[in-house]
C-alpha cells in the first residue's frame, strides 16, 4: 500500500513531534494535532519552520509537533522578542509561536503589545485556559469575571480580551477558536499559514486538571455551550481549485496574499471581518452575553509586514557573505578622514 | 606637609613665574542646552590642529536644558589624556555656579568671565579677564534668537588670543564642526573674531599658560568611544541590532544607524544588509539579539546598568541554551538610576554573573577608542566561537567623550563564525548532538534554522547532550561541567592583558578601562616626584588569564585601581586566586562620578605606602563635581 504524502512529498509522520507530557485531555494536545494537520495539508517544509514559545504547559507543546523543525523555548512571556530576532535574521523562515494566557496576558503583555504593533510575520497562538496550568491553577488575566477556581476562589477582576487588544494594536489577522472545534481551528490555522504579517490566534483550550469544573467559564462544557461562531470558515489554498460552489450572497470571500481564499459563510447575523469597528463591537456584544465569538474576527490581508518595512536584502541577513557585510577599505578610509 | 604636596606647590609657584606651555587644563562652565558644545569642540579641535595632544571631557547633567555643565579640555605635551584634577583656566559662563567655580580654583589660575558677574571681587590670587559678552555678540549676530548660541564663540576667540591659537586654525575647526552649514559658519566665525579683537585690545596677557605648536597629532582622529565601537560593529559584519535608548549608550546605536545607512545598503538593490530595531525595552532588546543569533545573524545590543539589570533572565538563557550575543555596557554611575550622566566602572560584578544559577559571562574591557573599535570585532568572534553572551564593558568617559587616536586599521582577518555543523563535520564526527563536546574544549557544534542541517530545540530548561529535555542528575551535571570547561577554554582566547614590568618595582598596579590614563600619569608622578617605581598590568578581559597570577607573584604589593566603591575587579580576583596572592592585593577606588585622575591615585597609593599626604589632595572630587545640580 502506498503511503500518504502531501504536496511536497512528505509523510504525515514527518510533521509529528515528541510524545506529549501534558495531561491526557488537555486542550493543548488537541491544538498540537491541528497544527500538525495544517502544516501537513499546506505542504510546509518543516526545515523552514521555527517554533517558539515562552514558559507554561502550553509553551512546552512545540516539542510535540514538527520534530524536524528548529525550536526555541524562551523565557516566560518573552517569546515575541526571540521570534522577532529570528525573523530579522532570516526572513525566509516560517514562524509559529505558542504561548499561554498567563505567558501572554500577564508577564508577557508588554512584548505581546509590541509584537502586534509591528506586524511581524508570525503565527502567534495563545492556548487560553484562563489559568496558570504549570504552576497549578492560579487565575490568569484572561479569567472571566466571576469564574471560580477549584478551591472556590472567585475571580473579581475583568478579563483581558486578547483579540480585542490585538485588533486595537494593529494586528492584521485576529481569530479565536476552541481546541474542541477541529474543523474551525484547522481552517484558521491553514489561513494563518497563508497570511503575511502577524496572526493572533486565541484558542480556548481547557485545562482538565485545574480549570474544567462547574463554575469555571473555561471548562469544556461551558465553552461548548457558549461558543458563538461568527461565520463558517473554510479555506481554499492557492494550490487547489475551488471544488464547491458557493452563493456570493451568503458567503464572503477573502483573498489572501498568496492567492489562497477564505470562504466565510454567513450564519444568522452578517459579519464582515475586514471592518475593524464591526469587529470590536461584536467582541463586546458577545462578551456581554457571556459568550465567546469564534472564527475569523479581523483580517487586513495586504498591509506590509515588519520585514518589508525594514527593506531587508533579498538574501537572509544570516547568510549574507562577508563581502556584503563588511564594507571595503575605502569606506573605512573615508570615515577616518571625516574624523581628522 | 607631605612630599607630594610640596612638589605640587613648587610646580605651581614655578608656573606663575615661568611660562607653562602645552600643559594645563581649561574648564568651560556653562548651562546645558545653551549650545556651548560647538564652541567647546572647536576649541578642542583647534588645539589638536596645533599638533598638541589634547583631550576633552564633558560633565553634563541628566537634563535637557538649564542645568550646569562643565567641559574640560586638557592640553598635554606629554600626551596625558586622563582628567587633570586642577583647573588652570576657567571660562565662567554660568552665573549659577560662577562663584563656586572661582572659589575652588587653585591659586594662580586664570578666569575668563562675563563682566556683569563681577567675579574679580572674589579673590586676589587669580588672573581675571572680564569681557562684555552681550555687547560683543549683538553686532555680529543681528538675529536675537541665535545670540545665545553664537555668544559661546566669543570665549573661543578670547582664548585663542590669550593662549596663542591661530585664528585660522579655529576657523578650520569651525568649518569641520559645522560642515555645510554656511550661514552658521559665517556667524560663528564673526563671533570668534569679535572675541579675539576684544582680547587683543583690552586683555593684556597676565597668566602663564600658553599653547605652542607641536608635531604630535599628525594624522590623528578625534572620536567618541561609542562611535568607534559602532564602526567596529559595522566592520565585524553586524546584521541585527536591537536597542533601547539609555545614556550613555544611545549614541553607539545612533551612530551605527548613520554608518549602516551609508555603507551597508546593497548598491544593486537599495536594500539593507542589516536590521536595526528600537525595541520596547532592554529585555526585548536582548531577546531579539538571542533570537537573531540563534537564527544565524551577528547580533548586538548596547545599554547601560539599568538595562543590564533588566537583561538578567535572558542573559542566563543565552548562557545555558548557548546562543551568541554581543552586549555593550557603557557603564554609568549606579545603583538604580544613580548619576546617569557620570562615569563609573560599577557593573563588573553584576555582569560577570548576570542571571541566576551558576552563570558566568565573558567580559572584555577596552581602554581606548581604538580598542572600542577592535574589541567590538573581537566580541562578535568570541560570542560566536563560544556560543555565549560577550559583554563589552565600556564606560561613559570612554563612550561619550572625544578622544584623540591614530586612524583605525582595516580588519586583517575574516570573521570567525564558530562551530557551525557542516556535512563534512557531520561525516567526521558521526553522530551529532547539539550539546555534545566532541573536541574536548566544551564547545559543541550548532546548527542554524533554515540551514537544512538537523534541527534541535533550544531551551532554558534542563537538557542532555543531544538537546533533549532532561531532569536527570547526571545529564545536568555533565552539561554544567562542560559549560565550565568552555569558560576555561575562553581564558586562552580573550584579549590578553597589557603588561609593563619594571625590573626593580616592588609595587604593581592593576587597572582596566579608562583608568589607564590616570594610572600611566600617576606612575610618572610617583617615579619623578618620589622615585617610586611601579609595574602595570592592564586587565582586558574576564575570565582572567594566567598572566595575572604571575604578575602578582613578581611584586610585593599590588594596587587594583578601579572606578567603583566595592573593588569589584578585586572581588572577582579573589574567586580565582590563592589566599597568598589575595593577601597582596590593595585597592585604589574612585567613585564620585568624575573620571579618575592621576593625582588622586598617587596620593592614595602614597598614603597606603605610609607617606603622609595632605588631606587637600585626597578630597573626593573637583569643584565641578561638588556643585553639580542634581
Ligand atoms: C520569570 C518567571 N516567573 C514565574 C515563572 C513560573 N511560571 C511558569 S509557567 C507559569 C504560568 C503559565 O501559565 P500559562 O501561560 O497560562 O500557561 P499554561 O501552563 O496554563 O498553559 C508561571 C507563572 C517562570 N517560569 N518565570
Ligand atoms: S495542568 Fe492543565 S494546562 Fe497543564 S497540561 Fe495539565 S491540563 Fe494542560
Amino acid at each position: 500500500m502506498a503511503v500518504r504524502v502531501n504536496r511536497i512529498g512528505l509523510e504525515p509522520q514527518v510533521y509529528k513531534g515528541g510524545k506529549t507530557t501534558l495531561c491526557a485531555g488537555c486542550g493543548h494536545n488537541a491544538i498540537s494535532e491541528r497544527i500538525i494537520d495544517a502544516f501537513y495539508d499546506m505542504g510546509v517544509d518543516p526545515r523552514r519552520v521555527i517554533k517558539l514559545s515562552g514558559i507554561g504547559c502550553s509553551s512546552k507543546s512545540p516539542a510535540y509537533f514538527l520534530g524536524g523543525s528548529h525550536g526555541f523555548n524562551a523565557v516566560h512571556g518573552r517569546m515575541p522578542s526571540v521570534g522577532t530576532g529570528a525573523m530579522l535574521a532570516n526572513k525566509k523562515l516560517i514562524a509559529i509561536g505558542v504561548s499561554g494566557d498567563g505567558d501572554t496576558g500577564a508577564i508577557g503583555i508588554g512584548q505581546f503589545v509590541h509584537l502586534m504593533r509591528r506586524n511581524l510575520p508570525i503565527i502567534y497562538i495563545i492556548e487560553d485556559n484562563g489559568c496558570y496550568g504549570l504552576t497549578k491553577g492560579q487565575f490568569s488575566p484572561t479569567a472571566d469575571l466571576g469564574s471560580k477556581l477549584k478551591t472556590g476562589v472567585v475571580n473579581d477582576l475583568p478579563p483581558i480580551d486578547t483579540c480585542a487588544l490585538a485588533i486595537e494594536l494593529g494586528a492584521t489577522f485576529v481569530a479565536r477558536s476552541f481546541s474542541g472545534d477541529k474543523k474551525q481551528l484547522l481552517a484558521l490555522l491553514k489561513a494563518a499559514l497563508a497570511h503575511r504579517g502577524t496572526v493572533m490566534l486565541d484558542v480556548i483550550s481547557p485545562c482538565v486538571t485545574f480549570n474544567d469544573h462547574e463554575g469555571s467559564t473555561k471548562s469544556y462544557a461551558y465553552v461548548k455551550e457558549h461558543d458563538d461562531p461568527l461565520e463558517e470558515v473554510s479555506f481554499v489554498p492557492f494550490f487547489e481549485e475551488i471544488t464547491v460552489d458557493y452563493d456570493p450572497g451568503s458567503t464572503q470571500e477573502v483573498r489572501m496574499h498568496d492567492g489562497s481564499r477564505l470562504l466565510l459563510k454567513k450564519l444568522e447575523e452578517a459579519y464582515d471581518p475586514t471592518d475593524k469597528i464591526t469587529a470590536m463591537k461584536r467582541l463586546q456584544e458577545t462578551a456581554r452575553r457571556g459568550e465567546f465569538a469564534t472564527g475569523l474576527i479581523y483580517i487586513e490581508p495586504d498591509r506590509d509586514d515588519f520585514l518589508e518595512q525594514l527593506n531587508l536584502s533579498d538574501e537572509p541577513l544570516a547568510t549574507l557573505p562577508l563581502e556584503k557585510i563588511r564594507p571595503g577599505r575605502e569606506a573605512l578610509d573615508e570615515i577616518m578622514e571625516s574624523l581628522r | 606637609m607631605s612630599p607630594t604636596d610640596l612638589a605640587f606647590q613648587e610646580q605651581q609657584a614655578a608656573g606663575r613665574r615661568h611660562r607653562v606651555v602645552n600643559d594645563f587644563s581649561i574648564q568651560v562652565a556653562t548651562v546645558n542646552g545653551s549650545g556651548s558644545q560647538t564652541a567647546n569642540l572647536v576649541l578642542l579641535r583647534s588645539i589638536l590642529l596645533m599638533g598638541v595632544p589634547v583631550s576633552g571631557k564633558n560633565m553634563f547633567p541628566s537634563n535637557i536644558a538649564g542645568l550646569p555643565t562643565w567641559y574640560t579640555i586638557r592640553a598635554s605635551k606629554r600626551g596625558y589624556v586622563g582628567r587633570k584634577k586642577e583647573v588652570d583656566f576657567l571660562v565662567a559662563m554660568n552665573p549659577e555656579t560662577a562663584k563656586e567655580d572661582v572659589l575652588t580654583l587653585d591659586p594662580g589660575a586664570a578666569v575668563v568671565y562675563d563682566e556683569t558677574l563681577k567675579l574679580n571681587a572674589l579673590r586676589s590670587d587669580l588672573t581675571f579677564y572680564p569681557a562684555p559678552f552681550d555687547k560683543l555678540v549683538t553686532p555680529v549676530c543681528p538675529d536675537a534668537k541665535l545670540r545665545r548660541l553664537v555668544r559661546n564663540m566669543i570665549y573661543d576667540g578670547i582664548l585663542a588670543r590669550l593662549l596663542g591659537i591661530d585664528l585660522s586654525l579655529m576657523d578650520k575647526a569651525l568649518n569641520k564642526q559645522l560642515g555645510k552649514k554656511g550661514r552658521a559658519v559665517a556667524l560663528n566665525s564673526a563671533a570668534l573674531k569679535a572675541g579675539w579683537d576684544y582680547a587683543e585690545a583690552n586683555l593684556p596677557k597676565q597668566d602663564p599658560y600658553y599653547l605652542e605648536p607641536m608635531n604630535e597629532t599628525a594624522g590623528k582622529i578625534l572620536i567618541e568611544g561609542n562611535t568607534a565601537a559602532a564602526i567596529g560593529c559595522m566592520m565585524a559584519g553586524v546584521t541585527v541590532v536591537a536597542w533601547y535608548p539609555i545614556t550613555p549608550s544611545s549614541s553607539l546605536c545612533e551612530s551605527l544607524i548613520g554608518y549602516m545607512k551609508k555603507y551597508r545598503i546593497e548598491k544593486e538593490t537599495g536594500k539593507a544588509t542589516f536590521a536595526i530595531v528600537q525595541a520596547e525595552d532592554e529585555i526585548a532588546s536582548l531577546g531579539m539579539v538571542i533570537g537573531a543569533s540563534w537564527a544565524g545573524a551577528r547580533a548586538m545590543t548596547a545599554t547601560a546598568g539599568p538595562g543590564i539589570s533588566l537583561m538578567s533572565e535572558f542573559a542566563g538563557l543565552a548562557y545555558y541554551a548557548e546562543s551568541p550575543a554581543v552586549i555593550f555596557d557603557v557603564q554609568r554611575v549606579g545603583p538604580s538610576t544613580g548619576l546617569p550622566t557620570r562615569t563609573a566602572q560599577g557593573d563588573l560584578l553584576t555582569t560577570a554573573f548576570l542571571s541566576h544559577g551558576d552563570t558566568k559571562h565573558i567580559m572584555i574591557i577596552p581602554h581606548s577608542v581604538e580598542e572600542c573599535y577592535t574589541m567590538a570585532q573581537d566580541a562578535f568572534d568570541l560570542a560566536e566561537h563560544f556560543q555565549t553572551p560577550v559583554f563589552v564593558m565600556m564606560d561613559l568617559d570612554l563612550g561619550m567623550n572625544n578622544w584623540m587616536s591614530d586612524g583605525f586599521k582595516y580588519p586583517d582577518k575574516p570573521i570567525n563564525r564558530g562551530k557551525v555543523l557542516t556535512d563534512e563535520t557531520l561525516k567526521k564526527i558521526g553522530e551529532w548532538g547539539r550539546y555534545k563536546d566532541v573536541d574536548g574544549d566544551g564547545i559543541a557544534y550548532r546548527t542554524i534554522p533554515g540551514d537544512g542541517m538537523p534541527a534541535y530545540f533550544a531551551r532554558g530548561s534542563g537538557h542532555n547532550a543531544r538537546g533533549q529535555y532532561s531532569e536527570r542528575p547526571d545529564d545536568y551535571v555533565e552539561n554544567m561541567d562542560r559549560l565550565a570547561r568552555k569558560f576555561e577554554t575562553a581564558r586562552a582566547h580573550v584579549p590578553k592583558p597589557v603588561i609593563d614590568r619594571q625590573a626593580n618595582a616592588k609595587i604593581g598596579f592593576i587597572g582596566y578601562g579608562t583608568s589607564h590614563y590616570a594610572i600611566e600619569e600617576s606612575r610618572d608622578q610617583l617615579r619623578e616626584e618620589m622615585k617610586v617605581e611601579t609595574s602595570y598590568f592592564r586587565l582586558r578581559a574576564y575570565p582572567f588569564t594566567d598572566e595575572l597570577a604571575a604578575f602578582i607573584d613578581a611584586h610585593e604589593r599590588l594596587y587594583v585601581i578601579e572606578q567603583n566603591r566595592d573593588a569589584q575587579a578585586l572581588q572577582l580576583m579573589k574567586l580565582d586566586l590563592t589566599p597568598e596572592r589575595v593577601s597582596k592585593l590593595r585597592s585604589v577606588l574612585h567613585y564620585n562620578g568624575l573620571p579618575i585622575d592621576a593625582r588622586s591615585i598617587s596620593d592614595d597609593v602614597l598614603a597606603q605606602e605610609g607617606y603622609e599626604v595632605a588631606k587637600k589632595n585626597v578630597r573626593a572630587g573637583s569643584s565641578a563635581g561638588m556643585t553639580g545640580g542634581e
